[in-house]
């Protein structure tokens, strides 16, 4: 806390020039507390301060002086009366003479002449006088970067704040500043004269006042910095970019029209340079100019400028010409580079600023002219030499250009040319008084000129865009009688079989590609003129998409053609759909989509069924209108072959609908998601597939059933998960009716919650097959439903559904325990209030899974062989993965389908997941070592089938697997999953301690891998940050598991996810201490792993992560050196070249870690 | 040592693009030229700040594999005739096949016919086992094939 007996003290600490700058800081900053809290006023202040401010000693009056400006800018939000004000004023505005301690009086003036006015302000007489004294005094070129700095600061401020004041000085002002600004370097001070011209233009906008006899002058000190040229050191921190002196420098520029006679010239000169950059400027700078100084002043420079767009627009090294395939159909242009962008559109402003004069210039140009004839006489894109393709493109743009910008642009534009390209492509006769009329019974039969279509493609996109674009100029304004849309209207069904002429001729080979290009531009811009604009009719719209649908269903072997077609086709429907053209909409839906939709149901057509899908897809995504009827279509081709599989079993039909239901879900519901009104679509969708079930009882799916019934459930799910609770709840209703009315799911609601679960003839070791097919659809089916529902969504007879789940989960049906996972949850953890009989808390549904006893050993025949199994004779869910040891399959069963409810708690954080969690590490420790004694006498007839079936350990250990992916089929933000954050990090750390001491009990080799194994799915699921966290104690473990999996090829996967963990904690900076600890053990292991034999990834990674090691401190890694060249040596010998390139990196960096060559 | 360059003014044609190998996984992956090519392109020629594949002196077109067989056979052209550094961009190539290739092959290393005065002497120098040890054992010889092989200057 300051104090005010210690102020003495603080300005002496300020002012003595040997004090650190630290505390000269402390000591400002405590004397501006004492002011801001009113225990010391200014007064005070100052009479203290009397002899710092005023003695000889040029060192401490300058000290003085600025510790009071410093005070100053920082009481800006203190209000201080006038009179103090005025004194201070007066004071920094007489020290302004003083040379040697000028800096405090520019910070004061600046400090003070910056306050807001409700703080107390300088008042104007101040001001000026402050303009005076400093215009009088300060000589700002030979001061230093920081004050000439605060110099333009003060100069920007008084021009800014006291415009009024400072104006009354007049030339004077102007002389100074120009005086100021003359030669300045600094960047940052540029930014503040290019400003301060700015404001100085606005003050004295009289072309007879005084700016008007300096103009010259200022001019030449701005003109030399044009065009910026600004290479500032990157290390410096200057802020200040080159784009921003630019902008800078071209406001000033253009600020007032006294600089028109001198800038203009100089920028048409620097425009006329080989530098890229001054073309650029150059043109930017004008285009801003053009509109600041207006008509009167530029029409003389009109022509000037147009020369020299020109030569920008046809000079201009444009690289290859016609990018057709890059840009496709919305700009066949070329490659744009930003010259000719600029000059577009310093050509667009010319035009519309001045038309008739610069229109004239454009029509009246002799090289335009000379080109448009010798262009014209190429017939085809390849014989155009590249020079002339230069020039085509450019006059391709200039003319769309020019007839874009207005009406009478465009009918000039057209009375110059249109006729003339239509007498080059031969459309036109000319009857006897010279009038140029459409030749309708012109044959196609010859190539057409392609540089005359081009330009007449460039006019038309160029009408298309006029009318499309302005708002007024909607189809009643733009009438029929301007000249542009006569021409056009007796020419546009000519010009339509031409362009479709042009199609028709080409052929899949190069020399076609830019045919092609134009002729479906052509008919795309025909398509999307708007409404009822009258030169397109009706029917020529029709026509167009009459051959752009014949070209999709039968010129599939052309693939640029054919492509380019459904895009067109895709643009129109957009276009229809953007500006709401019912009318045109009613024809595209008649034939586009219709035609398309028909694709599906037609097998005899040449087309590939991929190509169908594709466009069907395609045509989709132009508007929800569309979609809702593609999508109806494609739900009809679906049921239809889906009907011929259940009756028939037809196994094309079925590869057919397999094909419909991936596009299905892939292509088109993606599109839908988000869309409000499909709701009922999809909903429907999902309750036919039901009612189709439902009605057709006897099923045959062939052979390619389970590939069907995954894309069929996939579907469901999706659309399910779609839609919102009310539609679920439906969907699920009728789901319901259907299962419950098959005979072999008993689904009685009366069923006691803890009594036993019917198996009836159930034959654990034939598990799904004993399933008819349909049952097994069934199932599957509501599985998916259940899987995708939202949590709210009522499920009925919730117990049942559970109950049910769980018998085919002991069958091994996955979808069954993914439902499991989805139901366990989303249901609420606890009912609030009254509790209604049919619902089910989640502790219920947890109470029904594992305390229901699931198998009933005495009551079955078939299951007699499992008798040996616990004291009781029934067993819960949990006692199933534990003791059913001479039971293994239906162990794995249970192991796996706990998994899936495990996750689906794990995700929502519940507790219980940590004893499904023990119940996985006793499977894990008890069968372990298990597996390799002799059977159990007891099952003794599925010995052979135990040694192909996954041991329970194993599947143990996988379980963690499954809890720690994300899986794509269920339980995640799609399906609704009720998703904690970082559930993954929080389940790593609590499981890590209890893995590592339950290693370091066992002494089985057999149940040491498969914990190894359990640890490396845990460690290589987990993020990598949380891993990092705990580096020290996973190292050794994780070197441990990638030895022990490197013995087994079936693990392949397993081991490579591992070794990019490894490989990521080497690459990571908090990982480094622990590696460098742990060197020796990490590059033995990698040295083994380099041999790995059964993945080409996990060499080449271990060879990465081996270059990683040899950056670690020499003297740790120096001791390995020959091993690891030997071992490389090996690999430089790998089958696979990418290894072979590794090792090579890999022995450079050892070998050069002891000198530059490769000495051993 | 030298009292001037023997070729002062060499021709530096363009660098070819380097072509990314296509991804394939299952394809045949066997040693081939334009694999050799790829490291011996950038020595750097002991004259001049160019690459050997700069100054033309090496192309994928002359060089020959036989991974049956494990036998490399590179021709390289001097830029002369009478060029005495052909025995160094020799010994370079030499020893940097030495550490990128597996030992099983043997590298054979020749002037193209006619392209150098010496050329049997030059050949028969390069390609005797003990003449290239005792080269690379002599302080000064070895430092410049360091530096052709390890140059930052291209």
């Amino acid at each position: 806390m300051a104090q005010l007996s210690q102020l003495t003290q603080y300005i002496e600490s300020y002012v003595d020039s040997s004090r650190s700058s630290t505390q000269q800081a402390a000591s400002v900053d405590a004397i501006a507390y004492l002011l801001k809290n009113d225990i010391l006023t200014l007064e005070t202040l100052v009479t203290e301060m009397g002899m710092y401010l005023t003695t000889t000693d040029n060192i401490i009056r300058t000290r003085g002086i600025l510790l009071l400006a410093e005070l100053l800018t920082r009481l800006a939000s203190k209000p201080l009366d006038n009179v103090t004000i005025h004194s201070l004023i007066s004071f920094f505005t007489d020290r302004l003479a003083d040379w040697r301690a000028l800096r405090g009086a520019l910070i004061g003036c600046l400090a003070l002449m910056k306050r807001k006015s409700n703080m107390g302000r300088v008042t104007d007489n101040d001001a000026r006088a402050v303009a005076q004294a400093y215009l009088e005094n300060v000589q700002v070129q030979s001061l230093g970067q920081h004050d000439r700095k605060l110099c333009f600061e003060i100069l920007e401020c008084l021009l800014d704040h006291y415009p009024e004041s400072v104006a009354s000085l007049g030339d004077d002002l102007v002389y100074g500043i120009c005086g100021a600004i003359d030669g300045e370097k600094d960047p940052r001070c540029l930014m503040l004269t290019f400003h301060i011209v700015e404001i100085l233009a606005r003050l004295f906008p009289d072309p007879s006042g005084p700016l008007a006899s300096f103009a010259g002058d200022l001019f030449d000190i701005l003109g030399c910095y044009f065009p910026i040229h600004f290479t500032h050191p990157q290390g410096e921190d200057v802020d200040v970019k080159r784009d921003d002196l630019s902008r800078a420098l071209m406001l000033a520029f253009s600020s007032t029209t006294l600089f028109e006679p001198f800038a203009i010239p100089l920028l048409l000169e620097k425009l006329s340079s080989s530098l890229p950059l001054a073309k650029v400027d150059s043109l930017k700078y004008l285009s801003n100019c053009l509109l600041k100084y207006g008509d009167d002043r530029m029409t003389k420079h009109v022509e000037a400028i147009w020369f020299s767009v020109k030569d920008a627009i046809f000079c201009s090294e444009q690289e290859p010409m016609l990018s057709l395939a890059s840009e496709l159909l919305d700009h066949v242009g070329f490659q744009e580079n930003e010259i000719v962008t600029e000059a577009i559109i310093l050509l667009q402003k010319v035009i519309l600023e001045n038309s008739g004069l610069s229109l004239s210039l454009i029509v009246g140009d002799k090289d335009i002219n000379t080109i448009v004839n010798t262009v014209t006489s190429f017939r085809s894109y390849n014989d155009i030499p590249l020079q002339s393709k230069h020039k085509l493109c450019a006059i391709g743009r200039i003319l769309y250009v020019s007839a874009k910008a207005s009406i009478t642009c465009c009918n000039r534009v057209f009375e110059s040319f249109f006729f003339r390209l239509m007498d080059t492509l031969g459309l036109s006769v000319r009857n006897s008084s010279g009038d140029c009329l459409p030749n309708f019974d012109y044959v196609f039969s010859e190539r057409l000129n392609f540089g005359a279509l081009y330009l007449c493609i460039e006019l038309l996109a160029a009408c298309r865009d006029l009318v499309v674009g302005s708002e007024e100029l909607t189809s009643k304004s733009v009438s029929a009688q301007e000249s542009w849309c006569c021409m056009l209207h007796s020419f546009s069904s000519l010009l339509m079989k031409a362009f479709s002429s042009v199609l028709d001729a080409s052929t899949d080979k190069d020399a076609y590609e830019a045919d092609i290009y134009s002729g479906v531009k052509g008919l795309q811009i025909l398509a999307t003129f708007p409404g009822e604009f009258l030169p397109i009719s009706k029917s020529i719209f029709e026509n167009v998409l009459l051959t752009f649908i014949s070209i999709i269903v039968e010129d599939f072997n052309k693939t640029l053609l054919w492509k380019l077609a459904l895009k067109a086709l895709v643009q129109i429907g957009s276009f229809i759909d953007r500006f709401h053209e019912s009318e045109k909409a009613l024809s595209y839906n008649y034939i586009v989509v219709e035609k398309i939709v028909s694709l599906m149901f037609l097998d005899d057509f040449g087309l590939p069924f991929q190509l169908r899908l594709e466009a069907i897809s395609d045509i989709g995504t132009t508007g929800l209108n569309v979609m809702l009827k593609i999508v109806q279509g494609l739900e009809d081709a679906i049921f239809a072959n889906l009907s011929e599989v259940y009756v028939h079993g037809n196994l094309k039909s079925a590869k057919i609908a397999v094909q419909l239901l991936e596009c299905y879900s892939n292509k088109l519901l993606p599109g839908i998601h988000g869309a409000g009104d499909f709701e009922d679509v999809l909903s429907r969708f999902a309750v036919n597939i039901w009612n189709q079930i439902e009605n057709s009882m006897a099923f045959s799916v062939g052979a390619q059933e389970n590939e069907l019934l995954n894309a069929t459930m996939t579907a469901m799910k999706l659309a399910v998960g779609s839609c919102s609770e009310g539609s679920q709840g439906k969907i699920i209703k009728k789901a319901y009716s259907v299962l419950s009315s098959c005979p072999s799911f008993t689904l009685m609601e009366s069923m006691p919650i803890t009594g036993t679960v019917q198996l009836e003839g159930l034959q654990h070791t034939q598990d799904l097959e004993c399933f008819s097919c349909r049952d097994k659809w069934v199932i599957s089916l509501f599985a998916s439903a259940i899987i995708a529902v939202r949590p709210q969504t009522h499920i009925p007879n919730i117990r049942v559904v559970l109950h049910l789940f769980m018998t085919n989960l002991l069958k091994g049906h996955v979808p069954a325990a993914q439902a499991l996972g989805s139901m366990v949850n989303k249901l609420c953890p606890k009912s609030n209030g009254v509790e209604i009989s049919s619902t089910c808390t989640l502790e219920d549904a947890l109470d029904i899974i594992f305390n229901t006893s699931l198998w009933d050993s005495h009551n079955h025949g078939p299951l007699k062989r499992c008798s040996g199994i616990g004291v009781d004779n029934e067993m819960g869910l949990a006692n199933l993965c534990l003791s059913a040891s001479n039971c293994q399959l239906l162990q794995v069963c249970a192991i796996e389908g706990l998994a899936w409810i495990g996750k689906g708690l794990l995700l929502r954080g519940h507790e219980k997941v940590k004893d499904i969690t023990m119940i996985f590490l006793r499977c894990l420790l008890s069968s372990g070592g298990i597996d390799n004694l002799p059977l159990n006498q007891g099952s003794l007839e599925n010995n052979q089938e135990q040694d192909v079936l996954p041991s329970v350990a194993k599947s143990a250990a996988d379980a963690f697997h499954v809890l720690m992916s994300d899986s794509e089929i269920c339980l995640n933000k799609r399906f609704h999953a009720n998703i904690r954050p970082l559930y993954k990090q929080r389940f790593f750390s609590s499981v890590l301690p209890i893995l590592v001491s339950s290693m370091a009990e066992s002494r089985l080799s057999n149940t040491r891998s498969m914990l190894y194994r359990a640890l490396a799915h845990i460690i290589s699921d987990t993020p990598l940050i949380a891993v990092l966290s705990e580096a020290k104690k996973i190292i050794p473990i994780l070197l441990d598991s990638l030895s022990i999996l490197s013995t087994y090829n079936l693990d392949k996967d397993i081991l490579y996810n591992l070794l990019l963990v490894l490989s990521g904690i080497l690459m990571d900076k908090n990982g480094q201490e622990t590696v460098v600890e742990n060197a020796h053990v990490i590059i033995n292991c990698l040295i083994g792993l380099v041999g790995y034999p059964h993945m080409m990834v996990v060499r080449e990674t271990a060879i990465q992560c081996l270059v990683a090691m040899s950056r670690l401190p020499h003297a740790r890694i120096y001791p390995m050196r020959t091993q690891v060249l030997r071992s490389v040596q090996k690999a430089l010998d790998d089958p696979k070249r990418a290894v072979r390139h590794e090792a090579v990196r890999c022995r450079q960096a050892w070998a050069s870690i002891a000198s530059r060559s490769l000495h051993f | 040592m030298t009292l001037g360059l023997i070729n002062a003014n060499p021709v530096v044609h363009a660098k070819k693009e380097r072509v990314a190998r296509t991804e394939d996984l299952h394809g045949d992956d066997a040693v081939d030229p334009l694999e050799i090519y790829d490291f011996v392109r950038d020595i750097r020629d002991p004259e001049h700040p160019y690459s050997l594949e700069q100054l033309s002196v090496l192309s994928e077109e002359s060089i020959t594999v036989d991974e049956k067989l494990g036998r490399i056979l590179i021709t390289f052209t001097p830029t002369i005739q009478h060029c005495s550094m052909a025995t160094v961009i020799g010994l370079c190539l030499r020893v940097k096949l030495k550490h990128y290739f597996p030992p099983h092959f043997k590298v054979d290393i020749k002037v193209s016919p006619g392209s150098h005065a010496n050329e049997e002497s030059v050949n028969k120098q390069l390609n005797d086992k003990e003449r290239v040890a005792a080269a690379l054992e002599n302080p000064n010889l070895r430092q410049l094939v360091d530096e052709c092989l390890y140059s930052n200057e291209l």
